[in-house]
């Protein structure tokens, strides 16, 4: 069997003293869509922000690989560690000073040694990959919140990477953008076998693309549910069936 | 018939207490008082037909009330309130009150210094920190390592610079006229208006046009470095780059604190420039001096070491502007407002180190007797 794209073991999240979310213990498969889900508060994004390196847990480690424990490396290390993942942040987190052109072909321009022709290719296929052809010179004020998520997925892909960090992709988009959105994630995992992380609590999305599925629950501050959503419709508890029931009805 | 006040009728019972609801409720009149529920079991809610509540004032006194038995273990029995009030307070109860943060105390004055300088002075590590990890980022650059951006820092040189030429000529211009002025009323009592020029050119080249300079460049430029930075902070931009194992030093604060610190000595002088021809124009065309005559002197009484000098005071303003301007930015909250007081910030940090810094410069060059 495959080891893990990346393991989590005993994390405890805490901010300002205060616990978020304790004693956390899952793996993410690899060429899989792993969604972090539950309520509002909950400490999902929290927790993406633990596994791509901007935050330090309390206690606990981050397993690179299923063996490198992300905290315990030097500084390079976990910048290379981190070029390894590609994040979409909520908003697209796209430079606002630079074009869409300009800020896929960042990552390339300061980690690669690729002339500046290969470049100007690659950042013309990741557009096109995100149905974006056409709007290299818009700059990010310029175009609409999909299209700020779309290159800001194609700005993530920019370096290859191993692992695809999403943070509430869905959130604030119509239902049509949504959908579009939640299409081109798994034609990314089938073409090209990316391992993906999904933090939202969209029920649509988490029924349309996830293969795996954790739910961490706000008030006993800990993990209560993991597996196939579709398995955890009918969990034991009845917080997760709750939460999931309105998805399976749509 | 006329709007009744808004009232409660208590009727006691044998453990029970029978609260009557009455009349118009607005905000605009003393709501009654909360009853005492001392000994009592069960609170019974009714009411009169005439009964109003359009602005919600009898359902928060009912909120009120609920709370209160809540807190003392007293049934509360909602049934005789009209259907739609009864729904919405239900609705109100439904989730449980958390404990929530304590109010915020602050209001007076010596506990808001207290806070105030403790604030201040947990600052302090934070600055050193940031001047820390400055100066690892300049090692980077100096090594080659860091990922500096020379194109963002073209623009910031173009930004910094010559953008801010048409503001540092008004100013320019306008003190240098002020000090010809106040000078020349004074000299003219001697007959000794040549003097203007001495005065004008060594206070403009030497003090002035360095402290006008860094003084404008903290409003509009130190501004604008920590209103980018903190937009970027709260648009997770910042973050952006930290997954890339980008350093923010490197691509956000290198180039600006560089920019900055090319661009001053040379507004530094134009400033002095400026209002050296300013002097000229108030003491050719108001007071009768030569062009020429004013010239000569002008040139006597400058040398390199006032040059230099004000070089020097402008470069030094110039790193505290890019300084606070950065410092403030990088320690951006992730709100709109948390923008606006970094902005705030950074002028007030600027203004304040480089009148500080001003004061030390030219007592410290005074004793060495330049």
């Amino acid at each position: 069997m495959d080891t893990p794209a990346l393991s989590v073991r005993g994390l405890t999240m805490a901010y300002d003293g205060r616990v978020i979310q304790q004693d956390l213990d899952f793996d993410i498969p690899r060429g899989q869509i792993f969604v972090i889900m539950g309520g509002s508060g909950c400490g999902k994004s929290t927790l993406l922000r633990h596994l791509i390196g901007l935050q330090q847990p309390a206690a606990g480690r981050i397993l690179y690989g299923g063996d490198e424990d992300y905290w315990a490396a030097d500084e390079t290390r976990q910048d290379a560690l981190k070029r390894g993942s590609g994040v979409l942040f909520q908003g697209g987190a796209l430079w606002s000073s630079l074009t869409l052109a300009e800020n896929i072909a960042l990552p390339l321009e300061e980690f690669t040694d690729l002339p500046a022709a290969a470049i100007r290719e690659i950042v013309a296929v990741k557009l096109a990959l995100v149905g974006l052809s056409g709007f290299e010179n818009h700059y990010p004020a310029e175009i609409s919140g999909g299209m700020k998520k779309r290159a800001g997925l194609a700005r993530a892909m920019a370096l290859n990477p191993d692992i695809l960090f999403c943070d509430e992709p869905s959130a604030g988009l119509d239902p049509l953008s949504a959908r579009r959105l939640d299409e081109l994630l798994l034609e990314l995992r089938a073409s090209l076998g990316s391992t993906i992380v999904l933090v939202t609590h969209e029920l649509a999305s988490i029924f349309a693309v996830a293969d795996q599925a954790i739910f961490l629950d706000a008030e006993s501050r800990t993990m209560t549910a993991s597996g196939n959503p579709h398995h955890l419709a009918q969990h034991g508890s009845a917080l997760v069936r709750h939460f999931l029931a309105r998805g399976e009805d749509a | 018939m006329p709007n009744q006040s808004a009232r409660i009728d208590l009727q006691p019972d044998v453990d029970t207490l029978v609260l009557r609801c009455a009349g118009t409720w607005h905000w605009q009149q003393t709501l009654p008082a909360q009853p005492g529920l001392a000994g009592c079991k069960q609170v019974r809610l009714l009411a009169e037909e005439a009964l109003e509540d359009n602005e919600g004032a009898l359902l928060a006194w009912l909120l009120h009330l609920a709370r209160n038995c809540q807190a003392q273990q007293i049934a509360l029995d909602a049934d005789g309130l009209p259907a739609g009030l009864g729904r919405l307070l239900a609705l109100a109860l439904a989730v449980p009150a958390r404990p929530g943060k304590p109010e915020d105390n602050t209001s007076h004055f010596i506990q808001r210094l207290g806070e105030t300088a403790l604030r201040l002075w947990a600052d302090l590590p934070q600055a050193a920190h940031f001047i820390g990890e400055v100066s690892q980022g300049l090692g980077r650059l100096l090594r080659g390592r860091a990922n500096f951006r020379w194109r963002d820092f073209l623009w910031l040189l173009e930004d910094c610079g010559p953008r801010a030429l048409p503001i540092a000529s008004l100013i320019s211009f306008l003190v240098g006229t002020i000090l010809a002025y106040m000078g020349a009323v004074q000299l003219a009592q001697f007959g000794a208006q040549i003097y203007i020029a001495d005065l004008v050119a060594i206070g403009m080249v030497r003090e002035v046009g360095a402290l006008m300079t860094g003084v404008i460049l903290a409003g509009r430029t130190g501004a604008a470095f920590a209103a980018q930075i903190g937009t970027m902070q709260v648009n997770e931009e910042i973050d952006a780059l930290r997954t890339l194992g980008l350093s923010p030093i490197d691509v956000l604060v290198l180039p600006r604190l560089l920019a900055l610190l090319l661009m001053v000595p040379l507004l530094t002088l134009y400033a002095g420039v400026v209002g050296i021809g300013a002097g000229m124009l108030v003491a050719t065309t108001v007071f009768g001096v030569g062009a020429r005559e004013y010239f000569n002197e002008t040139m006597l009484a400058l040398s390199w070491t006032h040059i230099l000098i004000g070089m020097l005071k402008g470069t030094v303003y110039g790193a505290l502007v890019a300084f606070a301007g950065c410092l403030r930015g990088m320690q951006c909250g992730r709100s709109a407002q948390a923008v606006g007081e970094a902005t705030t910030s950074a002028v007030v940090t600027s203004i304040l180190l480089i009148t500080v810094s001003a004061s030390i410069l030219t007592i410290m060059f005074q004793r060495m007797g330049i």
